[in-house]
């Protein structure tokens, strides 16, 4: 549904996509992951037909954008980054326009407006104005507006990002309901939030694509190994040394209080940790996995990727 | 069409709802109505040409302030980019824009009816001058209005939108003087291109059809230029 070949862009001098190529299928749920400034959506953009590409060529829905970009729009709903709305608007007559500038057939437009504002619980709120709303309710018109013409491509920018941890939830279980009927591109720099709702991700930084999986293979991207962070109380000296001598330590380092164990992806050593440590006769305080998190993919795919060079 | 007409009546109703365009119609309707009202054309004459000598350089400045939101405000806020990723046209953004704010010009060049009907009620006034001069008010506005969306087209910020505006417009409209110092022939040729040029034909009721098609002809021209303008931004 979504096809990028090549895709440069340049503003001015800068560039702020290099090269990129991906592809969405029918009915996939892909999310598009990176740091602030990496080119999502400036990607997006160009995707959705605000902007134009320096270079190489972007289908959506089966349409080239470059030339049929009208048709291809007919098919794309968009959330915006910031999501900006007439403030000066009700809800109610917001939708009304955004579903007449989308084409929505004359006679449906009335039922579908009350679809949608069911669907986004914005029942109450119908006949505020949107300058009103508070920056939540804001982000629920947006995906409204996004959804009314029940496009088969839904392209969101950070649908999640400024919202309370409900509203989250709420937004990401409406994702995964939208995404059983339709393709979706969605870009975030949570990596939690891809790990729940998508079915692919692409990881984008400075530009260019560093990765792309699905989702289970996500920690083996990382040519996996795991750590465990522990508290002990004891010489530093002596633990880190009875550490090491564990089957399956790969390395150990102690940053205070803390000692960092890193192991092989798929060995869980921290029994044999917990044993050694208590009958050395030392008090052990805390014992966690640690989750990789997005910032060390990152530091990891893109130092990888600095010394291959 | 349906997109043009959807577009501009947002707009129009975009205007009804702020203060913008009720404040531009209390300004025009007070400082026309006086001076309407001290003009001696409206006694001695029973002619609305005290109206519309000023009513016509009024319009150039108030059309630059009508205008000046129409897109900058769009690009400041962001709303430009669901606009534009619509299945519409640039073209149609721009006409439909044009359209809404023609309206407002108009609904206040409709509030000015009284003026000749107050002239109707005390004595007999030619029809055939106030027929034209307002057909020369509506043409003049609209041209001005398409100025005025252009200047909108190209920045973000509204200040800076009216001034380019009113800086187009006043030089189009003083062209005219400059010809007077210039070489008979240049200074006749250049006199064509003046805004004002025509008005005074209108204003005594002579339709030059020169006149009209040169309005117009203004109108498009930056009409154009503004989908133009639009169309740019998506190489920025």
């Amino acid at each position: 549904m979504i096809r990028v070949e090549n895709l440069t862009k340049y503003y001015g001098k800068r560039l702020a996509v290099d090269n990129i190529s991906f592809n969405v299928e029918r009915g996939e749920i892909v999310g598009f992951l990176g740091p602030n400034g990496a080119g999502k959506t400036t990607t997006m953009r160009i995707l959705t037909g605000f902007l134009a590409p320096t270079q190489g060529e972007v289908w959506v829905a089966d349409y080239d954008m470059s030339q049929h970009s009208l048709e291809a729009r007919q098919h794309i709903g968009y959330f915006p980054e910031a999501m900006p709305l007439y403030s000066d608007m009700t809800v109610r007559s917001y939708l009304d326009f955004s579903s007449r500038l989308r084409g929505l057939d004359k006679n449906r437009i009335k039922t579908r407006v009350e679809e949608v504002v069911d669907i986004c619980h914005l029942e109450e709120y119908i006949d505020v104005l949107i300058g009103k709303l508070s920056k939540g309710f804001r982000q629920r018109v947006g995906v409204a507006q996004a959804i009314i013409h029940e496009p088969g491509v839904l392209i969101l920018d950070e649908p999640t990002i400024g919202i309370d941890p409900i509203q989250v939830a709420m937004t990401r279980q409406l994702v995964k309901e939208l995404g059983k009927e339709r393709t979706i591109l969605l870009s975030t720099h949570i990596l939690s939030e891809v790990s729940v709702t998508c079915d692919r991700v692409i990881i984008i930084n400075e530009g260019r694509i560093i990765a792309e999986d699905r989702i289970e293979n996500l920690s083996s991207l990382v040519s996996g190994s795991r750590r465990i962070r522990l508290e002990v109380e004891g010489p530093a000296e002596k633990v880190a040394e009875r550490l090491r001598q564990i089957e399956g330590v790969l390395q150990v380092s102690y940053e205070d209080p803390h000692y960092i164990v890193e192991c092989p992806a798929g060995q869980d050593p921290r029994g044999k940790i917990m044993q050694a440590i208590v009958q050395s006769g030392w008090n052990l305080l805390s014992l966690e996995s640690m989750e990789m998190s997005l910032e060390d993919i990152f530091l990891k795919l893109t130092t990888e990727e600095k010394t291959s060079q | 069409m349906r997109n043009i007409t959807t577009i501009a009546l947002r707009e129009f109703k975009s205007y009804l709802a702020s203060p913008m365009a009720y404040v531009v119609t209390g300004i025009f309707l007070v400082l026309t109505g006086f001076l309407f009202s001290i003009s001696s054309a409206t006694y001695f004459e029973t002619s609305i040409r005290g109206f519309l000598g000023t009513g016509s350089l009024l319009l150039l400045l108030l059309a630059s302030v009508l205008t000046m939101r129409l897109l900058a405000e769009e690009r400041k806020m962001g709303t430009l980019e669901l606009l534009l990723t619509a299945p519409v046209r640039g073209s149609e953004v721009i006409v439909g824009k044009f359209l809404g704010s023609l309206g407002i010009l108009t609904a206040m060049l409709a509030l000015t009816f009284y003026y000749p009907i107050i002239l109707m009620w005390f004595g007999d006034p030619d029809w055939g001058p106030i027929a034209t001069g307002y057909l020369g008010l509506f043409l003049l506005g609209s041209a001005s209005l398409a100025v005025g969306l252009f200047a909108s087209s190209l920045t973000s910020n509204q200040i800076v939108a009216a001034v380019v505006a009113g800086g187009i417009l006043f030089a189009l409209w003083f062209l005219g003087m400059a010809a007077d110092l210039l070489p008979e022939a240049l200074g006749e040729v250049i006199g064509y291109f003046s805004l004002s040029h025509y008005f005074p034909d209108l204003m005594r009721g002579v339709i030059d059809t020169r006149g009209i098609i040169y309005y117009l002809s203004i109108t498009v021209l930056f009409l154009f230029l503004a989908i133009r303008s639009l169309e740019n931004s998506r190489w920025s």
